[in-house]
Order: C-alpha cells, then structure tokens, then sequence
C-alpha cells in the first residue's frame, strides 16, 4: 500500500469490497463484489437480467443495505443508510424504472423534496427553472425546464433523470438500463450527452446488457453473473470500429456474461407459404387508418416503430378486443372479421402480450391457474366434460415451468411471486405451447435474459420452420432486424413503410418511425404487404 | 396491453384504452380478493377475528351489567350446548349461508351485491306464493318452489347485472335502489286486500301446502330438511367456484378483467352470469326460510339476513367453506343471544354490536395483511409502487 506506484496511482472514484447481499427471501444477490471505478470514465457494468448489476448499485446508492462489505468513494470509507446521504456525497442513481411525475414540468420535478423557496417563503420556480437551463445546455441535454413531462418523449424523460441528479450535485452517475425503452436516435443523443458528462470530469456506472453499445461507449466493462464478477476489460477506441478487434471483445464478454458459446443467429432462406392473416382496409375508426398487411406461414414480419404510434391498437383489432369499423380480416382464408376473442384464439391465434402484469397474467393467481388462461373451455382441461382438472392443470403448467425454466419453488404460488423474467417465461412457453397458426408477439424477450431471449426466438424461429406466421412487434429493432423475414413500419397509426432487412438499417427505419416515410417513391415498395 | 401508455413521441398521444368494458386491471374488489386468497392464511386470520372480536366483547358485557364469563358461558350454552341450542343454531346458521354464498360469489366475479337482502325477499315471496297457491304432488312441489325462487332471486340481480355490463351502472348504486324496491313491492302485495295476502293472517301468504315444505327432521327440534339444501349448497359453490370453467372466469374477470379479454373471457358475461348465481343462491335462503321455518311468507320475514351475509361472506374469505364456518358462528351468536338476555341479562342488541366487532376485524385482519405484504416488498426493495400513472419496467425492453 505504502509503495511509491500505489501512492502514484489516484484513488478509484468509486471502490466497492467484498459486497455480498443476500435477499430475505435468500436470493444471494451478490456475492463477493469487488468493483473500482475510475474517476473521468464511463464504467460499463454488464450481465444477464438477475445478475446481480441493479442489486449492487442499489448498494451504492444507499437504496439497499449490504449484507457484507464496504464502500470508498476516493478512497474515504462510506456508509449509505438511504439516498439523501448518497446524494449527499455526490453519488447519484436513475433507477431502472421512471420515477418522474408526468403532470409536473421539468423543473417542478426536478426540485421535488427540495424546493427552493423566496424569502416570502413562496416557491422560487423562476431561479430553479434557469439554473436547470443553464444545466441543460452545459451538457447538451436539450430540455425545456418548462415543458410538461408527460409532453416529453421517452429519450427526453431518461435526459430529464439525469439532469435531476446532476442538479442535485451528483459527481457520480448510475444509469440502470437507461437505454432500454429508446430508439436508436435517442440512445445515440443520450451516448452524446454521457460523453460531455464524461469531458467534464464525471464519473458514470453504465448498467446495459447490450454489447454492442457498452463497447461503444464505455472505457472499461465489468461483466457480472450470478452475483460475481467474471471479468473485466479494459475498451478502447481499436474496439469501436468494425474488425476483428471488436469481434474478438463482443465474443469475449457474450462469453462470460453467458457462460457459454452464443448460437449464431439464424440464417435461413425465406419461403413464405399461404397467408395465415390478412387485413385489408382494417380500422377499428379511431386510431388505425385502414390497415393492409399479410402475414403468411412461415415468416417473420417484424413490426416496427416508436411506442404509442398503433401497435397495441392494431394487436387488440386483431385478436378483436378492438371492434372492426370498416375492412375486413382474414384467418387462415376464414373471414373472422365479426369473431370474439375466444373464438379467433381457439381458431390459432397465439398473444404474448407486451405488458404481462395488465394483460397476460392474473398476478394473485397460482402459477397453475395462470398457465390455463386462455385454455379454459378446452377439453383437455376438463374432466367429464364439466370439472377443470386440477391435475391437469398442473401437469401443464409444470410442464412449462420445466420446458421454459420458469423459476418457481411451485405451481402452486401466486405469479406475483414470481421474478418479472420468469413471470415472462410463463406467458411465452404458455402462448408457444398453443401451437397457433399466428402468433403475435409483443416484445416477446422484455425482461428476459440472453440465454432466455435465444430460448424464445429459437421458438419463433421453430414456428416459422413449422409452416406457422408470426407477427413481431418489437421496440427493438436489433431483434426485429435479426428475426424477421420482413419489416413493416407502423406511424401515427399507419402503415408507413415495408421492407426486407437486408435492404435497409437500423437508421433508416428509425427515421420512418419517427418521422413517416419521406421517400415513398424509394426503392422498397411503399404500401406493406 | 391496453393500459393506456405513455405516449412517448408517437402521434397517438392518447388513443386510450378501445371501449367500455376495459376496466383498470386493478379494481377496489380485485385488491380486496386478492387480499384475501391463501387457504392456510385465512384459517389463521378467521381463528384471529374470532379470538380478538371476543377479548373485545368483555368490556362490552361487562358495560352491559354482566361479568364477562357468566355471559359467555351462557352464549356457548345457548348456541351449542343442548340438542335444542345446537339445532337453533344451525337454523340461524342457514340463511346466512346461504346469503354468504351469494355475496361471495359476486365478490369472486369483483361485484359488490349488497341487493342480496331484495333478492332474498323476491325469493321467499315466490316461493311462499307457488306453495300456497298452486297443486302439485309431494317433492315436486317442493322442486318447483325452489327453483320458481332461484329464478326470483336470480331476475331481481339480473337488472344491476344488465346494467353493470353493459352500462357500467355501478352494482352497489343499483343493488341498494332494487333493496328498496323489493321491500316496497312485496309489502304492497302482502298488504290489507293486496293480491297475495292471507284472508287469516294479516301481512303475510297464506300457508304453503304440506307438500311443499321442508319436513322437521330432527324432532323436537325446528332443524328442517332445509340443512340438506345448504350442505349441496356448499359443496355446488365450491365445485363451481375452483373447479368449473365458469368459476374460473368469474375468478379471472374479478382479479383482472384486460387480461380476462386477452384470453377470451368478456367481462360484461361473467358479470352477468355471476349476478345470477349470486341472485339465485339469495332467491333460495328466502325460499329455505319459507318453505322450512315459517311455512309461509311474512313482511319482514327476513331481519336482514342479505346485510349480515356480506359479514360471513368476508369473514370466510369469499370461500364456500370458510363461508360456512362464518355462518356457523354468527348463528351461534343469533340463537346464544336468547340465553344471555335470559341469564346474563345482556340485551339482544348487544349480539349486533358483537357482530359489528366480528366484521370489523375480519375487515382489519384482511388490511393489516395488505400492509405486512406492502412491508415486506417495501422491506425487500421490490415491486415499489411507482408514481402515478408511470409503468415499472424491471428488465425493459431489450
Ligand atoms: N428485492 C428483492 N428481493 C428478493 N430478491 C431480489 C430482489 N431484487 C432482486 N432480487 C433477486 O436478486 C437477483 C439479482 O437481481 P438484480 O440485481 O435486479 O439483477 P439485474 O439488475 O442484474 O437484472 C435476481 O435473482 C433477483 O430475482
Ligand atoms: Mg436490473
């Protein structure tokens, strides 16, 4: 310790020791965590959906106690009982979920718990508002501090929680997922601004678990799983640029965040067989304009565009949750245009709902009785025709439990026990398990971690091979652009463009779905069918 | 799916959620059967109540002018120490279980039915008015009454059920309104000169004939044939409830009605279908108490029964068989009271204030288990209640 280098060596920003959390529930959390941050870097911290990332930097926000272990911020030990003494010694965190109140502004949000006030005691919004301009434009946010958050674009609102910690004085800055909900435009604009905080001599713990934008981003990756550390690497810019060099890293930590080799994605040649679905002219009147489209047995179309612009509508017209106004929709060649919901499902059609606690589950249910929705007038379910079959129900639901790894002590707990990946599990093995002629997926891998995300396009893909259409509306254009067979872009609830993967990028198809398409006379054909 | 989102930069700013019948995943009866799922805890929670309501009880007796020993002494005496007790006890047991039964199915489909009281009545009346008037062989007879007053019970909830499924008319509102007018209409026609009074017996039908009673079976006792009715009675319900496709829909559409249309269940038929084994199982404690206790209908017949019912069914936990050992207990109370007016001299009235504290608690205990779960995940860090209006995205979109 006392060496003339280690004297040299200035002290990491951050140094967690030995951090164990065990979980009352016995979950052991992390275990043994040992992590040092550089002052002036972006740190990367990767791994699989419950390695342990979110955990530990709870820890280090105060926001969960340690079982074992220390904290040194620049070498001075710390102890964290909650946030405020986090934030205290600059230490801030954006946690994985939003926390704004989209009715306040931005400056009413970001002076919450801490209002300033004039010497009469009244609210001093004028001041707060132009110091959080002044932020604003030091770091290249682009925020409104008088703009409604609910206004406010998702890639906005991220910007908005971070300029919150950082107007609370935060030196150092934990992104959970940040970006998990946004476009690729908007992670872009969010790498900018993380880069000038980085300029400027911040600290930032990058929390993801997607390669490619960690090495993008990031000076030095630790990777995490199962509550360890199973590497680090130190990233530079040989890294960033197509080659070997990046090839090599990407290997490298898929490797040890997985723990094994990845299967290759697949590639496959595209047959597409009868069409299983077809709209034309569709609209339930309000928010569609009169849809076309086909999806045929034995592809992939992968549906693309910004949240809210008509995905869960168009979904909710096809499964006829939504009424049909004008148009007509077509299953397997049969008309269902005027069919309940019961009957379209029992006619092949198979829903991975996009929000699993509202639409998929039944959260104070056991796992068992979860496993049955959707199937509960089937006969294999009965017994003599009347009585549900407890056994039965059980035996399937373990069956998918088993066939998925849905983590459960049983089937007999309620799905709100369950983690939100294996509450996902659950819903995907439970739809894949119809068989269905259609399947429509809604962000089918949210939540779910690499080996399962492979798991359940391996499915898709299987379904695919089976002769059966799948229609996959995604937010993720990386997975929509591996997947499908082809891409239709939907924008303020129309269709505004169609193509095959191979003829456009990830950039192209995000300017369509924030801006429509423009080059409707372009070289991909401009209705979807 | 359907939850209205944040609208994000996407054009769509508020293309809601597509028509009526999409309620909040998360409705006020949908919590409160949530909180009270779990076999093991309930039975714990109900042995809780019991205990708390009578530790509470003794500064109640004791204000009463009794010591608190001498008066639960009689109120065990009373209620199950005899052959008579017993018997009086499983007669008021009854018809709260059978009301029991009908609140907590609704509760399971989410509804409220607080018309249980009205159902009830229309029930009775029919059943009292098929015995008296009309001629039928011995068990047909019968047969016909019952079923005429299931089918009462089940039209009068019909009329909230429409309503609610369709016009989103809350069921509370409409059950209480039709309470009333129950009361008004069966009044009216049991009135002096009204269309179905006794020429002998003022405010009352004439007696139902021999062959549609329930015999006495348990001399010289008034326990009638009726228990059998309600031992079925429980056993269909529970059978409906956890075992049939049907139960399970009103089970599914009362915790969480969007997922219940994802999957092909409509909320607005469950709702109508649970009324209506809820009105029917009303329609048939007025016809067990007509045809096997009083052998006719009279105003007033029922001191309530409907009311105290949502007290069992909560106090059982919405399960058919917690139900019973509710109505059990509050029977005890009912038939107890007589002998600790007589002995302890406690005024009858004490026993509603004692069914007061029972339904209090059973209210309570299902809270303070809503707050320790809320404590327990608060504890842990997980599941936090996110800000109003803002999904909670653990593990967002890849
Ligand atoms: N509050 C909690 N109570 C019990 N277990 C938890 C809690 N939070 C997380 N876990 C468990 O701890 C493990 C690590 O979770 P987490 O830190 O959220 O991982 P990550 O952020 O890497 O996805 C998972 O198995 C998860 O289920
Ligand atoms: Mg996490």
């Amino acid at each position: 310790m006392a060496g003339p280098d280690a004297v040299q060596a200035p002290e990491p920003a951050v140094r967690l020791r030995g951090i164990w959390k065990t979980y009352s529930g016995g979950v052991q959390a992390n275990r043994g965590i040992d992590l040092a941050v550089r002052a002036g870097s972006i740190h990367g911290l990767l791994g699989e959906n419950g390695a342990g990332k979110s955990t530990l930097m709870k820890v280090l926000f105060g926001l969960v106690s340690p079982t074992r272990g220390g904290i040194e911020l620049s070498g001075r030990k710390v102890r964290f009982g909650s946030p405020a003494d986090a934030l205290e010694a600059r230490v801030g965190m954006v946690q994985q979920h939003f926390s704004l109140i989209p009715d306040f502004t931005v400056t009413q949000n970001l002076i919450l718990g801490n209002e300033p006030t004039t010497r009469f005691g009244r609210l001093a919004l004028r001041a707060a508002a132009a110091r959080i301009q002044e932020l604003s434009d030091r770091y290249g946010f682009r925020i409104d501090p008088n703009a409604r958050v609910a206004d406010m674009s998702v890639g906005a609102r991220q910007r908005v929680e971070i300029l919150k910690i950082l107007h609370r004085g935060a030196e150092v800055l934990i992104l959970d997922e940040p970006t998990a909900a946004l476009t690729p435009q908007e992670s872009a604009e969010l790498h900018g601004v993380l880069r000038t905080l980085r300029e400027q001599g911040r600290t930032v713990i990058f929390i993801s678990h997607k390669l490619a934008e960690v090495i993008d981003l990031c000076d030095r990756v630790t990777v995490l799983r199962d509550g360890e550390v199973v590497g680090e690497r130190e990233i530079g810019p040989e890294h960033r640029g197509p080659g070997p060099d990046r090839d090599a890293v990407e290997r490298d930590l898929a490797r040890m965040m997985v723990g094994r080799d990845l299967p290759a994605g697949p590639g496959r040649p595209h047959a597409p067989g009868a069409p299983v679905l077809i709209l034309s002219g569709a609209t339930d009147g309000g928010a569609l304009a009169p849809i076309d489209m086909e999806v045929r047995g034995g592809e992939i179309v992968g549906l693309a565009g910004v949240e809210g612009n008509g995905q869960n509508e168009l979904i909710e017209l096809i499964l006829g949750i939504r009424g049909c106004a004008s148009g007509r929709i077509l299953l397997n060649g049969t008309d269902v245009t005027r069919w309940p919901v019961d009957r379209r499902l029992r006619a092949g059609i198979g829903h991975i709902a996009e929000d699993r606690q509202s639409a998929a589950l039944v959260m104070s249910m056991p796992v068992a009785e979860n496993a049955l929705l959707g199937y509960q007038n089937q006969p294999r379910f009965h017994r003599r025709g009347r009585w549900l079959s407890v056994q039965r129900i059980r035996d399937f639901a373990a069956e998918l439990v088993r066939r998925f790894d849905v983590r459960t002590p049983s089937v007999r707990v309620t799905a709100s026990s369950l983690s939100g990946g294996n509450q996902q599990k659950l819903v995907v093995g439970r739809e894949l398990a119809r068989r269905p002629s259609l399947i429509v997926a809604a962000q089918p891998t949210r939540g779910l971690d690499l080996a399962a995300t492979s798991f359940v396009h391996e499915e898709l893909d299987e379904l695919r091979a089976d002769g059966r259409g799948v229609l996959l509306v995604s937010l993720d254009l990386t997975e929509i652009m591996t997947l499908s067979d082809r891409i239709l872009v939907v924008s303020g609830g129309a269709m505004v463009g169609s193509a095959r993967p191979s003829e456009v990028d990830e950039e192209t198809l995000g300017l369509w779905m924030t801006r429509g398409r423009t080059d409707r006379t372009g070289s991909v054909e401009a209705a979807a069918t | 799916m359907s939850a209205p989102k944040d609208p994000g930069n996407g054009r769509l700013r508020s293309a809601g959620p597509p028509d009526s019948a999409l309620l909040p995943a998360t409705t006020w009866s949908g919590r409160l059967t949530d909180a009270l799922g779990g076999p093991l805890r309930n039975a714990r929670n109900f042995a809780l109540v019991l205990v708390a309501a009578l530790v509470a009880g003794i500064p109640l007796l004791y204000a009463a002018g009794s010591d608190p020993l001498n008066g639960y002494g009689a109120l065990f005496e009373g209620s199950i120490g005899s052959k008579q007790a017993l018997a009086e006890t499983l007669v008021s047991m009854m018809p709260l279980l059978l009301g029991g039964l009908a609140v907590a199915v609704a509760f399971q489909a989410g509804l409220f039915n607080i018309g249980v009281e009205g159902q009830l009545l229309m029930g009775g009346l029919v059943a009292g008015t098929i015995g008296a008037k009309l001629d039928l062989p011995a068990g047909i007879h019968v047969l016909v009454a019952v079923a005429g007053a299931m089918l009462a019970g089940g039209l009068w909830a019909l009329i909230p059920a429409l309503l609610k499924a369709f016009r989103g008319v809350h069921e509370v509102i409409t059950t209480i309104m039709l309470n009333y007018v129950a009361f008004s209409v069966s009044r009216y026609l049991v009135k002096p000169g009204g269309l179905l009074v006794s020429r002998t017996q003022p405010s009352a039908t004439e007696l139902v004939a021999p062959s549609a009673g329930l015999p006495r079976i348990w001399s010289p006792t008034r326990l009638h044939a009726g228990i059998f009715i309600v031992v079925v009675a429980v056993g269909f319900m529970w059978y409906l409830v956890f075992r049939t496709s049907l139960g399970y829909r009103f089970r599914v559409v009362g915790r969480n009605p969007v997922a219940a249309r994802f999957h092909g269940i409509s909320p607005p038929r469950a709702i109508v279908q649970a009324m209506l084994v809820s009105g029917a199982f009303a329609g048939l404690a007025g016809a067990n108490e007509v045809l096997g206790l009083h052998h006719r209908y009279f105003d007033q017949f029922s001191p309530g029964y409907g009311f105290d019912a949502i007290g069992v069914a909560l106090l059982g936990s919405l399960n058919p068989i917690g139900v019973a050992a509710a109505a059990f207990f509050f029977g005890m109370l009912r038939s107890g009271s007589v002998l600790l007016q007589a002995v302890a001299g406690v005024s009858r009235d004490m026993i509603s204030a004692f069914s007061g504290l029972v339904v209090g608690f059973a209210a309570a205990v299902t809270l303070v288990d809503r707050i320790l779960g809320r404590r327990r995940r608060m504890r842990t860090g997980e599941g936090l209640p996110s800000p109003a209006g803002v999904t909670t995205q653990e593990g967002a979109p890849v």
